[in-house]
């Protein structure tokens, strides 16, 4: 497992704030390119506020001005401060409505972009990466966490930019309007700013719990939605659900801890709120006595007091959504620094014409930190020649493959295709010279046509249909309800795993590889269908490269050539009629086959 | 091509919000007196709240005004300070007692939702995408709860505070008050508006972000096919698509929002301003004190802040009606494989076996144009018989198959093992008698032993026995090599296996159930030669007084059986002994010879 996901014990103090400026610097990149929009609704925020705060002000002044002067006749000054009052609420109106718009369009974007930048870094990451890292833990980055971080966006960044905007002119008027009054007000500051830094360091790590908490949750779903055939089949119900509902509980519980916190930060300003008001009062009220304030003055001192406190409880549920979106943020930029263990070449190398020449040169292999499972492999197969490699399970055959399809890379050696390095080729040219198909035959969500056209986006519609003809599939799939435009349901279960097969095959059939793998490919066919594939196959890999893995010895009996390996070594090598002659592990294979073939007819 | 999975979901009911939020009764019913008890401090917090300015045009209107009684606004100030610390105090039971509640009732509405999702049939998530599933049970009732601990509070707390507000400002001056109020209609007639807008807006979104789920979801199941293909960039472009409409609805939601924001934020500010001309008018005229025009302006400064938050709290209650009508959608769907009223026992199995008899069984998908699947299938397999099930690719064998451990239910005909309609007994005794092994091996991220045992009602050494028996059966011997042996994790959080390793253990899970009934879909496809010769041999054996339905596409997979049956467009064309049938029933000789035949034309 990745050094910073399963983790949930809490990070040392070092680590901890490593993994903070981690996350901080991918918020900042997702903020760059809309730092513009981003200025404009801050602008909007400090003009709505101004607006609002406009209004005490001009309160007290139709108190402490207007009302005098209307006593001796002059409406002047009401009217004043009511018409400046009017027009404040108006463009105030029209300012939070604008900064509600282009919060929007801000915070969209940079989602957006958070989106496209983790599905494009996941699809670029190695399979051994997809392998470890699960499809569940995957699938929670990219919705549950982005989701936190979208709530963050959602009004959290406006609430946050408007309460703080508040509170400074609110405390600017009441220091200009009346210094000693302010004086108060700072002096609550205090204590206001200890709390938020004892919840800042506590909601921090209970948020870091409640992520993993949530991916925990999800993997199970999604393992257990996956396989729900078993779990009803071998009535797993209870058993699931028992975990499940331990895990929501401990969901339920961090999340409970996290607003429990919010709670006491909650009340705490709502504490030092109010006796701030009740200490402005009591200072102030006894200036008046004096004679050292005025009573209008006295209104407006309190309003300030009361108003400069409000947006906290805000500011503390912004602070919520803000701990939450970090520690999601953290784990999504875990997943983004993650190095793609097959990466793109640094100057790719075109192959445009490929001829499907192969060579393995002094390969070695293991699947991540493991054990060496291929040792100084060589082997070369030329254009043209159809490979089949048999062997035990365990072998080595599959890697054998899959180093082919550079859904690896060799530890040391090299894998070469038609002279050049794997690792220099340009991944598209290299995507189309070398297809491989696999046993599980995974369907997308859409029509059966265009997960045929998967081969080559683009592809017309004949071509499509002369690629199912081609493994016998066309017929099939014409007597579906809609012929080529049959939704597929989810992950194709309406169809068997033996037509799934063929719509894979028809999928590489139109893309029309220079090498084209075949790992275990044609296990779920019927015989009939093995057959026309096999007919397909013999035109399609006639002039192409071809490396299959079958334990069909129907299909490997049609190769060029065999190789068994054994242990990550190729054992024997060459005709299939050879190799029966020579009376070695394949022509025992072989024998067993025939005496399965004579029982049963 | 991974195209955008269209959902086709039922348009939503014209029901009212608040009759899909008082759905939610059922599960927040235990913590309603809580949640009553909170909203009753809440509102006791922003009463004291709205009392300060009260203190406050008493201490104007006598101490300062009048008197001039230091005692008196000392008095005041401490009257000022205990209702201040009182409302904290409120404000924190609120807190306290919403807690709890809250989150449990989002962990009890997650986890009704996970089992009622485990007892819908296979049909059931055939059709539904994972993303709508995985996006309901996360984010939807994460907003419920959000809404349910908050929103919910919060809006009778703002209306409240409002409404006494209000009648305090009314109180304080009648034509003041009056003036506010008539403020009030333009905002009232807006929020109605908006909240036909919105509504339709925050269900799109919410199903939008569940289609995109969905393609995250495949592109990480199927991320083998898109590197194998190259597609890695197709995929991207799609899902970028899809988010990009995501944003467009999101901002679309937006505008809906600013709309309201607007009438809330300058419409009572602008009646304030109204209200201080008239205000002071009155002062001048002696019709108000002071005092009473000071607390006015504190009080409408207490009510406006509510006022506003009205929108961003209206705004979250549709999107909680958004997910609840979400949730109850898939709550709301009946099971069509439901277990009966009052379910029947299997009899005590004969010594030789159980019977399994299928008559006149068709099988169509539901609401699907296309063809029964299955129809008019007569089949009986007598008590520990092995019978293989042959036909083409797409015939309906896998269908056929899980008909017994009812995965479907028949839509005509009947299913009986001895006897018994196999809809009359629960599906917990017809699954501990009829156990499966499916086409693709389904492993769970648990250890090889749990996965073996995933079946089996045994525990102790009797279970290690079991467990021994059946991977030897199995020929899965090979888990002994395994790092940490039978306690090594497998499946997608442990090791990865090969097929024809994943096959074994699958089959070794089925045989370890110990079942009357077996059903096996092509169950040794991914096997060598050498190795399905073993696995069949040491079957057979096994399999003596099991009876067993296996469906098989190859000879070397017949071998397995007694009898044959041939299924043949969704009908039973031939029952019989494999040789018999290979000279007398020609689709049978096509299905299983096919390839011979053309081996022969070769070699």
């Amino acid at each position: 497992m990745t050094d910073d996901e399963s983790r949930d014990d809490a990070p040392s103090r070092t680590e901890s704030r490593r993994l903070r400026r981690r996350s901080l610097t991918l918020l900042a990149s997702l903020l760059a390119p809309v730092s513009g929009a981003a200025w404009w609704t801050a602008a909007l925020v400090v003009g709505s506020q101004v607006a609002a705060v406009a209004g005490p002000a001009l309160v007290a002044y139709g108190i402490d001005h207007g009302l005098p002067a209307l006593q001796d006749g002059d409406r002047g000054p009401l009217l004043l401060a009511a018409g400046a009052y009017l027009v404040a609420a108006l463009l105030g109106g029209v300012l939070v409505a604008a900064t509600v718009r282009a919060s929007a369009r801000v915070s969209q974007t940079m989602l957006l972009d958070l989106r496209r930048r983790v599905f494009r870094h996941t699809q670029r990451l190695s399979l051994e990466f997809h392998e470890s890292y699960t499809s569940g833990r995957i699938i929670s980055r990219q919705t549950s966490d982005v989701e936190a971080l979208r709530e963050l966006l959602d009004g959290g960044v406006t609430t946050l930019a408007t309460g703080i905007l508040a509170m400074v002119l609110t405390a600017v008027s009441l220091v200009l309007l009346d210094w000693r009054s302010g004086l108060v007000l700072l002096v609550a500051v205090v204590p206001g700013v200890l709390l938020t830094r004892w919840f800042q360091v506590r909601s921090q790590r209970q948020y870091r719990k409640n992520r993993s908490a949530a991916a925990r949750l999800i993997v199970r779903f999604v393992e257990t939605m996956t396989g729900i055939r078993a779990v009803q089949a071998f009535r797993r119900q209870r058993a699931v659900e028992q975990v499940y509902g331990e895990l929501s509980e401990t969901y339920r519980g961090s999340t409970a801890e996290a607003i429990r916190l919010n709670g006491v930060f909650d009340t705490g300003l709502v504490l030092i709120g109010n006796v701030t008001v009740a200490a402005v009062l009591l200072v102030g009220g006894l200036r008046v006595l004096d004679g050292g304030l005025e009573v209008g003055l006295l209104a407006a001192s309190v309003l300030y007091a009361r108003r400069f406190f409000s947006p906290l409880a805000q500011i503390g549920m912004f602070y919520n959504s803000f701990q939450s979106a970090t520690a999601a943020l953290e784990k999504l930029a875990a997943l983004l620094a993650e190095e793609p263990t097959v990466p793109e070449p640094v100057r790719p190398v075109r192959l445009t014409a490929p001829r499907g020449d192969v060579r393995f040169d002094a390969v070695e292999f293991g699947y991540g930190t493991g054990p060496t499972v291929l040792r100084g492999l060589d082997l070369h197969i030329p254009a043209g020649q159809s490979v089949a490699l048999v062997g035990e399970t365990g072998a080595g055959k599959s890697t054998v493959a899959k180093l082919l399809a550079r859904f690896y890379d060799v530890r040391a050696g090299s894998v070469r295709l038609d002279g050049l390095d794997l690792r220099t080729i340009d991944p598209t040219d290299l995507r189309r010279a070398v297809v491989m198909v696999t046993q599980e035959a995974y369907l997308f969500s859409g029509s059966v046509g265009a997960n045929i056209a998967l081969g080559r986006p683009g592809a017309a519609q004949d071509e499509i249909e002369a690629a199912a003809r081609a493994v016998g599939a066309h017929d099939l799939i014409v007597a579906m309800p809609d012929g080529y435009d049959t939704e597929v349901d989810k992950r194709g279960v309406r169809l068997s795993a033996g037509q799934r097969q063929l719509v894979s095959f028809a999928r590489a059939f139109l893309a029309d590889p220079a090498l084209l793998i075949l790992d275990e490919a044609t296990s779920s066919l019927d015989v009939p269908g093995e057959a026309l594939v096999q007919d397909g196959l013999a035109t399609l890999l006639d002039d192409r490269t071809s490396v299959v893995i079958a334990h069909r010895l129907s299909t490997v009996m049609g190769a060029d050539r065999v190789l068994v390996v054994d242990g990550g070594r190729i054992v024997e090598d060459g005709t299939p009629l050879e190799l029966v002659d020579a009376g070695g592990r394949f022509a025992d294979l072989y024998d067993d086959w025939q005496r399965s073939l004579q029982r049963s007819t | 091509m991974p195209v955008a999975p269209s959902t086709e979901l039922p348009p939503a009911k014209a029901a009212s919000t608040t009759a899909v939020l008082l759905q939610l009764r059922r599960w927040a019913r235990p913590a309603l007196p809580r949640i009553a008890l909170g909203g009753l401090t809440a509102l006791g917090a922003s009463l004291l709240a709205l009392a300060v300015p009260q203190v406050l045009r008493v201490i104007v209107n006598g101490p300062l005004l009048t008197e001039g009684s230091t005692q008196a606004v000392v008095l005041g100030a401490l009257v000022v300070l205990a209702l201040g610390v009182l409302e904290a105090f409120l404000v924190w039971c609120r807190r306290a007692l919403i807690l709890t509640p809250g989150t449990a009732v989002e962990r009890d509405m997650r986890t009704d939702l996970f089992r009622h999702l485990l007892d819908l049939p296979v049909e059931f998530h055939d059709r539904w995408p994972g993303g709508q599933l995985l996006s309901r049970i996360m984010s939807d009732l994460s907003t419920i709860r959000r809404w349910t601990v908050f929103g919910l509070v919060m809006l009778l707390v703002s209306a409240t505070t409002v409404l006494v507000g209000v009648a305090l400002m009314i109180w304080t001056s009648p034509v003041l008050g009056t003036v506010y109020l008539v403020g009030a209609v333009p905002m009232i007639w807006l929020g109605f508006r908006f909240r036909e807008g919105y509504k339709a807006v925050a269900r799109r979104a919410r199903d939008q972000t569940g289609d995109l789920a969905t393609t995250v979801e495949e592109s990480v199941h199927g991320i083998r096919v898109l590197k194998a293909f190259g597609r890695g960039q197709d995929a991207l472009d799609d899902f970028a698509r899809q988010a990009d409409a995501l944003r467009t609805t999101e901002v679309h939601k937006a505008r809906t929002l600013s709309r309201v924001s607007f009438a809330l934020g300058a419409v009572p500010e602008a009646v304030l301003a109204v209200s201080l001309a008239i205000g002071v008018t009155l002062t001048a005229n002696d019709q108000l004190s002071v005092g009473a025009l000071v607390a006015f302006f504190a009080t409408a400064a207490v009510v406006n802040n509510p006022v506003e938050r009205l929108g961003m709290l209206l705004a979250m209650t549709l999107d909680a009606r958004a997910a609840t009508d979400r949730y109850m959608q898939v709550m709301t769907t009946r099971s069509s494989v439901r277990d009966p009223a009052e379910p029947a026992k299997l009899p005590a199995a004969g010594a030789a076996g159980s019977v399994v008899e299928l008559a006149g069984v068709g099988f169509a998908h539901p609401g699907g144009s296309s063809a029964a699947v299955l129809d008019g299938v007569d089949l009986r397999l007598e008590p520990g018989e092995t019978l293989a099930l042959v036909g083409l690719t797409g015939s309906g064998k896998t269908t056929l198959l899980q008909l017994v451990p009812r995965l479907h239910d028949v839509t005509a005909g009947s299913v009986r093992i001895d006897g018994v309609d196999v809809r009359d007994l629960t599906r917990d005794d017809l699954r501990r008698a009829v156990s499966v092994a499916f086409e693709d091996p389904i492993l769970f991220s648990a250890s090889v032993r749990d996965n073996v045992l995933l079946g089996a009602d045994v525990t102790g050494p009797a279970a290690d026995a079991l467990l021994q028996e059946a991977l030897a059966v199995a020929r899965a011997e090979f888990v002994h090599g395994l790092p940490d042996g039978l306690g090594t994790i497998i499946g997608e959080e442990g090791l990865s296996l090969s097929g024809g390793q994943r096959q074994r253990i699958a089959l070794a899970r089925a045989i370890a159930v110990r079942p009357r009934v077996l059903v096996l879909d092509d169950p040794l496809s991914a096997l060598d030669v050498t190795t399905e010769a073993e696995v069949t041999g040491r079957l057979r054996t096994m399999l003596r007084g099991t009876t067993t339905l296996v469906v098989a596409h190859r000879p070397s997979t017949v071998a397995l059986a007694d009898r044959v049956a041939v299924l043949e467009d969704g009908r039973i064309t031939g029952v019989g002994r494999h040789a018999d049938l290979l000279t007398s029933h020609p689709h049978y000789r096509y299905v299983l010879t096919a390839l011979s035949e053309h081996e022969e034309v070769r070699s």
